[in-house]
């Protein structure tokens, strides 16, 4: 057994704790404590991405041997897309730390800060990590009740009223989740992923499977805020301070939400041609709602928040149009060009969106405000800022040679080559729709030279902040590379194998 | 069959009273509600007909248990149903302190 | 904030010893009876909770209370994370593992390493519990002063 493997868990949760404890001595000392423990965390993510490989690992906790070769442990899995998640949460959650060294220097009471955002990353790696669908509602219950008490971090009135609708809204998801694993249970009589895989293949009830899937989709699709589950996204990602924001629309709503969608309808469940069809329609309505409803915003937060549904809509529209390939029988290769080009889009999200929520924390430390109309003309007195916004801004778009190009080219590739015309076309004017959002987005912001003459005393961000965006900006550039076909086979093929094969994932783990 | 069709009464009552509620206390006791209905639920569905209370009596092992499984996982959840209430409530505190009010329809700062 | 009258002051004093130890003894049989670490816990921190309430208590002592609270329950959280890890030192190789020996079933020093578990996990849901009552009161007395 691969005992590297609870680490991931154990490090950020002894982290919290301790952070808790010395923080009642020394002040300071609480933030590199934190950025410690997610440079620990980040080392053996990278570590584990470039040894998995094809490889399955499987940890029995407790020591618990299968008996009969039915599952009877809690099971923690590692395999190629796990791997890659691990690797997307440590690296953005290590520049989110860099990044709040000097932002949350504003704040009081910083090392409640720090503990809750260790515990945020420790219930996310439990989410990716987890081979047991009670496992996985455990660690997410972690994380999303840290991230309640993140958002509502400066106890403003904007801030509390956006957490009670992200409490309320999460606290249903979670009663949802709760129901379908009672019903799960009850036919399956396992809780592992592999075998209730194994023991739904031997016969089941036609409704009863759909009622179950219906359930499954409603609760993660509310904690991935796809539509029309999306209400608590914009006023959680804008009131949140920065850091959260970025680590939030970043990370959270991938990891526990669209990982979890694609693990158990690709996994556990047998691929369907009606669920396939539900959520690419779900896909191709976040894309185009999100991105309507971004163009009219004058709030920067709330603009980029409105875009994540839309880029979110990508990645489930690509993903279901795999399933549709697979479910139908057809051609297998382009399945798993769209499959591979929703995961890549994924990694490029993370990276970009982050980028871009730091540099809204940016504007907003120096200036003070939040909308667009108040001001401009930065780009002379923040050049950072202004410079790797820049870069940004062209990825999402989806300009050649940032990483969000390669991505997008994918998935409108695959959608051509299913003969879904429409979904491409339709991808293809989002992409430009998104484009003149980001234009207006960069004039506003940094370019309108008129109202610049009155913030003549707007200094440059603190070195932490700088840093932490600069590192950013350089892996949207080498994220790029992924595409070439060398690098794709090590890095994107593992993850796509192991989703597309019917029968790896649970003959390696029942079989162990 | 009618002992679950309750539990999910139970659940539709929990919902309604979240939708439309005006009080925030009311609303947070509602969501307790829906909870306490998905752990009644999880708890039912062990159940084997003839078994009795799964704890092992040394004089006399061999009977029919009960399935003890899905009674650790209410114990779980009843903790996480416990944590997820205590941060509710938290956070109704400081609305009251900062917008005066208990009414949900007063609490709309944030549009669009 | 104030107390409650002599009466409820006088029947909480005669009551809370029995309701802490009632706690324990659920924390300690959670091997052979139903219970253990998280509902004795909670019995454990009603006794507390009880004598705050009957006996009031002003503002200073009430935060010195709450610093003592959150310190152990870290300390407990700490010391179950390295009981755990124990396990991967010492031979069995996983963590969490049961590598104590097993004893006579029935007996109250048996199973292992689940009476060590059951008394951490019942200390930490205490002092947690016990913390956000403290929380919630501390808020209201601030805005008070």
């Amino acid at each position: 057994m691969n005992s590297l493997i609870p680490f991931f868990v154990a490090v950020p949760l002894a982290g919290a704790f301790l952070t808790m404890i010395l923080g009642r001595f020394t002040t300071r000392i609480s933030k590199y404590l934190a950025s410690v423990v997610l440079i620990i965390t980040a080392f053996i993510s990278f570590w584990s991405l470039f040894t998995t490989g094809e490889t399955v690992s499987v940890y029995k906790v407790g020591g618990w041997e299968a008996v009969n070769s039915v599952p009877i442990g809690i099971y923690l899995v590692l395999d190629g897309f796990s791997a890659l998640l691990l690797c997307v949460i440590s690296c953005i959650g290590l520049m989110s730390v860099i990044y709040s060294i000097s932002y949350m220097a504003r704040y009081t009471s910083g090392n409640y800060f720090y503990a809750l955002f260790c515990l945020m990353i420790a219930g996310m790696n439990g989410v990716v990590l987890s081979g047991d669908i009670f496992n996985i509602f455990v660690f997410l219950e972690i994380s999303t009740i840290s991230s309640y008490a993140l958002v509502a971090f400066g106890v403003e009135k904007n801030e509390l009223e956006a957490t009670l609708k992200y409490q309320v809204l999460g606290g249903i998801a979670s009663f949802l989740i709760l129901f379908a694993i009672g019903f799960i249970y009850w036919k399956a009589k396992t809780l592992n992923i592999a075998d209730i895989r194994s023991a739904f293949s031997e016969g089941h009830d036609a409704r009863y499977y759909l009622l179950v899937q219906i359930l499954l989709l409603s609760g993660f699709g509310l904690k991935a805020a796809m539509i029309p589950f999306h209400a608590w996204l914009p006023d959680a990602h804008s009131s949140a301070p920065s850091p959260i924001s970025a680590m939030l629309s970043g990370v959270l709503i991938k990891a526990i939400g669209i990982y979890v969608i694609i693990r158990l309808f690709f996994n556990m469940f047998e691929i369907s041609e009606g669920m396939a069809i539900v959520i690419t329609t779900l896909g191709t309505l976040s894309m185009v709602v999100g991105v309507f409803l971004a163009i009219g915003q004058w709030d920067i937060k709330r603009l980029l928040a409105y875009h994540s549904i839309s880029q979110m809509g990508y990645v489930v529209m690509s993903v279901g149009i795999g399933m549709l390939l697979i479910a139908r029988g057809l051609r297998s290769e382009v399945a798993a060009l769209a499959i591979s080009g929703g995961i890549f889009h994924l990694l490029n999200h993370a990276a970009f969106k982050g980028l871009l929520f730091l540099n809204a924390g940016a504007i907003e430390y120096s200036i003070g405000t939040r909308d667009l109309r108040e001001m401009g003309g930065l780009a002379k007195s923040m050049p950072v800022t202004s410079g790797t916004s820049f870069a940004a801004s062209l990825a999402i778009s989806g300009i050649p040679p940032f990483n969000g190009f390669f991505s997008k080219l994918i998935i409108i590739v695959a959608a051509v080559m299913g003969h879904f015309y429409f979904l491409a076309a339709t991808a293809a004017i989002v992409s430009i729709i998104t484009l003149a959002s980001f234009m207006k987005f960069q004039r506003y912001a940094f370019y309108n030279k008129e109202q610049g003459e009155l913030k003549a005393d707007v200094k440059e961000v603190p070195v932490p902040m700088l840093v932490s965006m600069i590192i950013l900006a350089v892996i949207c550039l080498l994220l790029s590379v992924l595409a070439i076909p060398g690098v794709r086979e090590t890095i994107l093929t593992p993850a796509t194998d192991i989703l597309m094969d019917q029968m790896k994932y649970s003959s390696q783990i029942t079989g162990m | 069959m009618i002992v679950y069709l309750l539990c999910f009464i139970l659940f539709l009552t929990g919902l309604y009273g979240v939708i439309t509620r005006r009080n925030l206390i009311k609303i947070a006791i509602s969501m307790s509600i829906m909870e306490f209905s998905s752990f009644l639920f999880l708890a039912l569905i062990g159940y084997v007909d003839g078994g009795v209370v799964p704890i092992v009596d040394p004089a006399d092992p061999v009977k029919t248990y009960v399935d003890p499984l899905p009674q650790a996982l209410v114990l779980t959840a009843i903790v996480i149903g416990l944590a997820t209430t205590a941060m509710l409530m938290a956070v109704i505190i400081r609305i009251y302190r900062k917008y005066g009010t208990f009414d949900i329809r007063q609490i709309k700062n944030l549009k669009g | 904030m104030k107390g409650m009258t002599i009466i409820v002051k006088k029947t909480t004093q005669l009551i809370a010893g029995i309701i802490f130890l009632y706690g324990i003894y659920i924390i300690l049989h959670g091997h052979l009876t139903p219970g253990g670490g998280f509902a004795g816990g909670v019995i454990l921190a009603g006794s507390f909770i009880l004598l705050i309430l009957a006996n009031g208590s002003d503002f200073l002592n009430l935060v010195r209370e709450e610093s003592g609270s959150t310190l152990y329950e870290n300390l407990s959280i700490l010391v179950f994370l390295l009981l755990a890890l124990t396990g991967l030192l010492a031979g069995a190789n996983a963590f969490f593992a049961n590598w104590l020996p097993h004893g006579i079933p029935g007996e109250l020093v048996s199973a292992g390493f689940l009476p060590l578990y059951n008394i951490f996990v019942g200390i930490e849901v205490a002092a947690s519990i016990l913390t956000i009552f403290l929380a919630l009161i501390i808020f209201k007395e601030e805005v008070l002063r």
